[in-house]
């Protein structure tokens, strides 16, 4: 219970953030949320211990109990993993935030409620055990970074990249949702827990593939995997802050989360292990490819997330081979789940610092453009080391922590061809060599980040102008690097206390994350991975060096082609082929309207009355035809066809009038002495109304109606008096029930103290209608006063349109 | 609309009056026979109409200063008290109460909260019907 | 009688779907004011014709015509006066601020029902 509220914390604190901005002026607004994630920080760190000795937390929280739908929160070594990270990093990204948004002109109480709003849904996403309660918090987070995105709602490409990235990830996440349904069905839990209990026989069901693509999808287009990944750059017109946090830490990596959640559900298919591994490397080459290309700061980072979380994915892939071998604590598969989640938590430390640095560089340059840049190193030497720090880890080299899972990486990737199902022994070489190609373009790319920066000859424009940030800005980046060098001299401090825990939800063969036998070390003796390792480190160098001659390469490709285009041809079409459907039918014109409604309204009741074989025809206990009622009968239709071919306003009135006065008379006829009586009274004052109302109105004119559109007309109202005729002779025909009318006539003496059964039925049994009868009388009288007497548009001041 | 129509004027004012108690006597009458709140009020408001053609509408509206719109609102409001009366008893909404009494000169008769519901029937047409009239004719 | 009165509600219904399918605001109205009539004989032919007496208990009689759509319809006779009272109201209006009560024109354009 009390576990689940946890979650809630950033929600219902973002309720009082209003109220604060509004109120305390001179604090910025930041301090008060750094509270928020900082405490759950604290919390979460009371887990750690408990988690890592293979202990698992469950608390449930009733959402919607007569649908079975819980929040259900499960703590084991990955959830507290994420959570730890979105605390963390939320607390530091927070911080940062407090320096780089001015309290001033920001709005900062939106912002920071979107991203509590954020951190709620992302705890919810990674913790929740129920997949509906999953479903709801993974579409929040898209909503959340759609709405962080937009911040700065009046600038053009915000807006559009909010727009792309929620069109996507929201896509995406409806795909996920039918996974779920189909897993629902197929095991007739929505637990997740249950599910994987289940998985052997879950894997011979026929939707067991349609569920698996389906939940990839999601994933994929979260995680921004190829061809999904293209929202990921537009997202970047958010402020930096928010893609240090969302787009590089957290909510990218949801769908790591859950592709290394239903692992255990979906490895035995060799269409898992091959999709995620093959679509996480594809992401993982082209993402480092096109960096190279970007000029804008943060495109080159969006771009390296992207490959980043490609590789991060292919791992993922690669790890889900252990479920085909025997003894797995003795494989050489085993350490591709290790390098997964250690990359996890590098990748989180050296991009979040990156992010900062590359905000800081925005900030105090006003550029992100690197061919403007330049010769930073001197002015700002603190953000240089930070920033180099970063990129050599992201590069892959020692002392830093990115080292170490590169290795790991090269490791798990020089043992699939080892594999021996699945046609991986004669395909898997294209593992080690796509990645080999891939850490050489990651090589170019962090030096291109950090040397076109900082290095390359000064920028005179801003030499005078620019200065190191503050102190304050400075805090979060440093922390994260130090982590970065700190990990690289601990990392088996941090392998047992929250990778190996971690592994264990993905990884369920051993008994406990203390058996995990893997050890990481820096320096493992002359293996192919030093070797490789050198490699990349030599011939990237070397195109480093050249990257003026080949960069204007990319240009070269045509425009055209791009799957940006393609998304935007998508969108484009989309919306002119929807308004032109529509407008082929939504005419702008009232008849048209009312002619569609009249024609649906027949079809559908003669079709129902013929299919549904409701339609019958008898002469039974009907009543008998007299004289008077034919001549009653012909007087209507006189009125009728009077009204309706009538000339003249005044003979139409006078047609009407005199169909209601008959119609009076068929009351008196058929006993209803009380209708007869409104009836006739009705139609003296409506007579009179017409006749006041029409007074002043000009001659009927005869109006030049389109052929088309007459026989279009007449049409549809003699199908709507067929189907009325039709309705009213096989209601008339059968009577299925007794009417109630029986009840009505033993006790309206009895109980209501009346004689006139209509009058009482009125006043008494249905008094409600009445009620509400005089309810709508009184609005239209109210009306008809309002019409008359407040003139709002004088005559003489013209149309309100022109 | 001003007219000297003496005989006009005359015979309005008597059949005024005829209409008048007939609707009267159909609204009381309404709940044993033919009759009720909405033909009661229906027949009432034709008699100010005739009135008003007879005479016009300054005219009728300082003989009879009543004003409708208030009507509707007096009506409406008792219809819903008279069906909200019985929950600050403990019974369901919309019950009605009735009971036979001996009156002096009329004899027995009945007395029924039904009655007064209908009353705010009556009321609300009246006031309908001539706010609908009394508006389009005073227009222009 | 309830065959012949079956066809008569269709001949209503249809004179007032035409009528409201055209371009004068009174056609409209006078449409509206057909169908609602339409509509009462509809409800009242439904409920059987065949009752002999009023539904007013009287001694002595005890087949009554059915009160039930009879109730109905007096409550519908009442409100489509107040409706076709606020449209009438509602045209007469619009032409004095429109000066036409032909209801493509009101929109300004000539090109309805292309």
């Amino acid at each position: 219970m009390t576990q689940v509220l946890f979650i809630f914390i950033p929600m219902l604190a973002a309720v009082f953030i209003p109220f604060l901005f509004k109120s305390i002026k001179n604090v910025h607004t930041g301090w008060f949320v750094l509270l928020v994630p900082a405490s759950l920080v604290i919390v979460y760190s009371t887990y750690i211990a408990d988690v890592a000795r293979g202990q698992v937390f469950t608390g449930s929280l009733e959402w919607i109990p007569s649908l079975g739908i819980n929040f259900v929160s499960y703590l084991d070594g990955l959830s507290l993993l994420f959570s730890l990270l979105i605390t963390g990093i939320g607390s530091l990204v927070v911080l940062y935030s407090i320096f780089y948004l001015d309290k001033k002109k920001e709005q900062l109480h939106n912002f920071y409620i979107y991203l509590l709003l954020f951190m709620c849904a992302m705890l919810g996403v990674v913790q929740s055990d129920h997949l509906i309660s999953l479903y709801f918090f993974w579409e929040l987070t898209s909503i959340s970074s759609f709405l962080l995105i937009g911040y700065w709602y009046n600038r053009d490409k915000s807006r559009f990249g909010a727009l792309k990235s929620m069109m996507i990830t929201v896509g995406g996440g409806l795909f996920m949702l039918g996974g779920f349904l189909l897993l629902g069905i197929m095991g007739d839990t929505f637990s997740i827990r249950e599910l994987i209990a289940q998985a052997p026989q879950l894997a011979s069901h026929d939707y067991f593939i349609w569920a698996l693509l389906l939940v990839l999808l999601g994933a994929f287009t979260k995680s921004a995997q190829f061809p999904f990944y293209i929202w990921l750059p537009d997202a970047m017109e958010a402020p930096t802050p928010v893609s240090a946090y969302l787009h590089s830490a957290t909510m990218v990596k949801a769908g790591i989360y859950l592709v290394a959640r239903f692992t255990p559900i979906f490895a035995l298919s060799e269409v898992w292990i091959w999709l995620v591994a093959g679509i996480g490397l594809l992401t993982l080459c082209w993402g480092s490819f096109f960096a190279v290309k970007q000029t804008d700061l943060k495109g080159i980072l969006a771009f390296s997330t992207v490959s980043q979380l490609g590789l991060i994915m292919s791992l993922l892939g690669a790890s889900a081979i252990t479920f085909h071998v025997d003894d797995v604590s003795n494989s050489i598969f085993r350490f591709a789940a290790f390098a997964a989640v250690f990359h996890l938590i590098n990748h989180a430390t050296f991009k979040g610092s990156l992010f900062m640095i590359a905000g800081i560089v925005d900030h105090e340059t006003g550029t992100r453009d690197i061919r403007k840049l330049g010769g930073l190193m001197s002015i700002m030497p603190l953000s240089f080391t930070v920033a180099a720090i970063g990129s050599f880890s992201m590069a892959g080299l020692p002392p830093f922590n990115g080292f170490l899972s590169k290795e790991m990486f090269l490791t798990a990737m020089l043992a699939i061809k080892e594999f021996e199902l699945f046609n991986f022994n004669t395909w898997g070489i294209l593992f080690p060599v796509l990645a080999f190609m891939a850490s050489v373009f990651t090589f170019v790319y962090s030096f291109y980040f950090v040397c076109h920066t900082f290095i390359k000859k000064r920028n005179e424009k801003y030499a005078d102008t620019v200065h190191e940030a503050p102190i304050g800005m400075l805090v979060s980046p440093i922390l994260l690097a130090s982590f970065v060098i700190l990990i690289f001299f601990i990392p088996n401090v941090i392998g047992d206390l929250f990778v190996k825990p971690a592994m264990l939800a993905f990884q369920p063969f051993y008994a406990s994350a203390a058996a995990i036998d893997i050890h990481v070390s820096a320096w493992h003796g002359f293996t192919p991975e030093l070797y490789l390792t050198l490699g990349i480190v030599g011939l990237g160098a070397l195109l480093f060096s050249t990257l003026k001659k080949w960069q204007p390469l990319y240009q070269l490709w045509p425009q055209k082609f791009t799957l940006n285009h393609a998304y935007d041809m998508m969108m484009i079409g989309l919306d002119t082929g929807m308004n032109q459907v529509s407008r082929s039918y939504m005419r702008d014109s009232m008849r048209q309207y009312l002619l569609y409604m009249f024609t649906a309204i027949s079809v559908i009741v003669i079709t129902t009355l013929f299919v549904t074989d409701a339609f019958s025809f008898s002469f039974e206990g009907t009543a008998p035809i007299r004289l008077y009622e034919i001549i009653l009968i012909i007087v209507l239709v006189i009125g009728v066809v009077t009204t309706l071919i009538a000339k003249s306003r005044l003979t139409a009135i006078i047609g009407l009038g005199s169909v209601g006065y008959t119609v009076a008379l068929f009351f008196v006829i058929f006993n209803a002495p009380d209708l007869a009586l409104t009836q006739l009274v009705i139609e003296t004052i409506s007579v009179a109304l017409f006749l006041l109302a029409f007074y002043h109105l000009p001659k009927l004119t005869k109006i030049n109606e389109r052929m088309r559109f007459q026989v279009n007309r007449a049409v549809v109202s003699l199908a709507v008096g067929a189907m009325v005729t039709l309705v009213a002779l096989s209601a008339q025909s059968q009577k299925l029930f007794p009417s109630i009318s029986k009840y009505y006539e033993e006790t309206v003496a009895t109980l209501a103290g009346g004689g006139n059964i209509v009058n009482v039925i009125l006043v008494d049994y249905r008094g409600f209608d009445t009620l509400f009868e005089i309810a709508v009388l009184s609005i239209a009288g109210i009306g008809i006063f309002a019409m008359i007497k407040l003139r709002l548009t004088r005559k003489g001041n013209g149309h309100e349109n022109k | 609309m001003k007219t000297n129509d003496m005989i006009i004027q005359f015979t309005a004012k008597i059949v005024f009056f005829i209409i008048f108690f007939f609707a009267i006597h159909i609204f009381l009458a309404g709940h044993y026979t033919p009759g009720g709140g909405f033909v009661g009020g229906l027949l009432a408001s034709s008699a100010i109409v005739l009135l008003v053609l007879a005479f016009d509408i300054k005219t009728v509206r300082t003989v009879i200063p009543v004003n409708y719109t208030t009507l509707i609102g007096i009506g409406l409001l008792l219809a819903l008290a008279t069906a909200a009366f019985p929950m600050f008893k403990g019974d369901p909404f919309f019950t009605h109460y009735f009971d036979y009494f001996t009156l002096p000169l009329i004899g027995k008769t009945s007395l029924h909260t039904a009655m007064l519901f209908d009353t705010g029937v009556f009321l609300v047409v009246v006031g309908v019907t001539m706010t609908i009239i009394q508006t389009i004719g005073e227009d222009e | 009688m309830e065959i012949i009165m079956a066809f008569v509600i269709g001949l209503l219904f249809t004179a007032a779907v035409y009528l409201m399918l055209s371009r004068s605001l009174l056609r409209i109205i006078i449409g509206t004011g057909l169908l609602s009539h339409g509509a009462h004989l509809l409800i009242l032919t439904m409920g059987g014709l065949d009752g002999k007496a009023p539904p007013v208990l009287t001694d002595g009689v005890t087949d009554f015509a059915d009160p039930l759509p009879q109730a109905l319809i007096l409550t519908a006779i009442v409100i489509s006066f107040g409706v076709t009272a606020f449209f009438l109201v509602l045209a007469y209006r619009s032409y004095q601020e429109l000066d036409t009560d032909d209801i493509s024109a009101m929109k300004g354009g000539s090109e309805d029902d292309e």
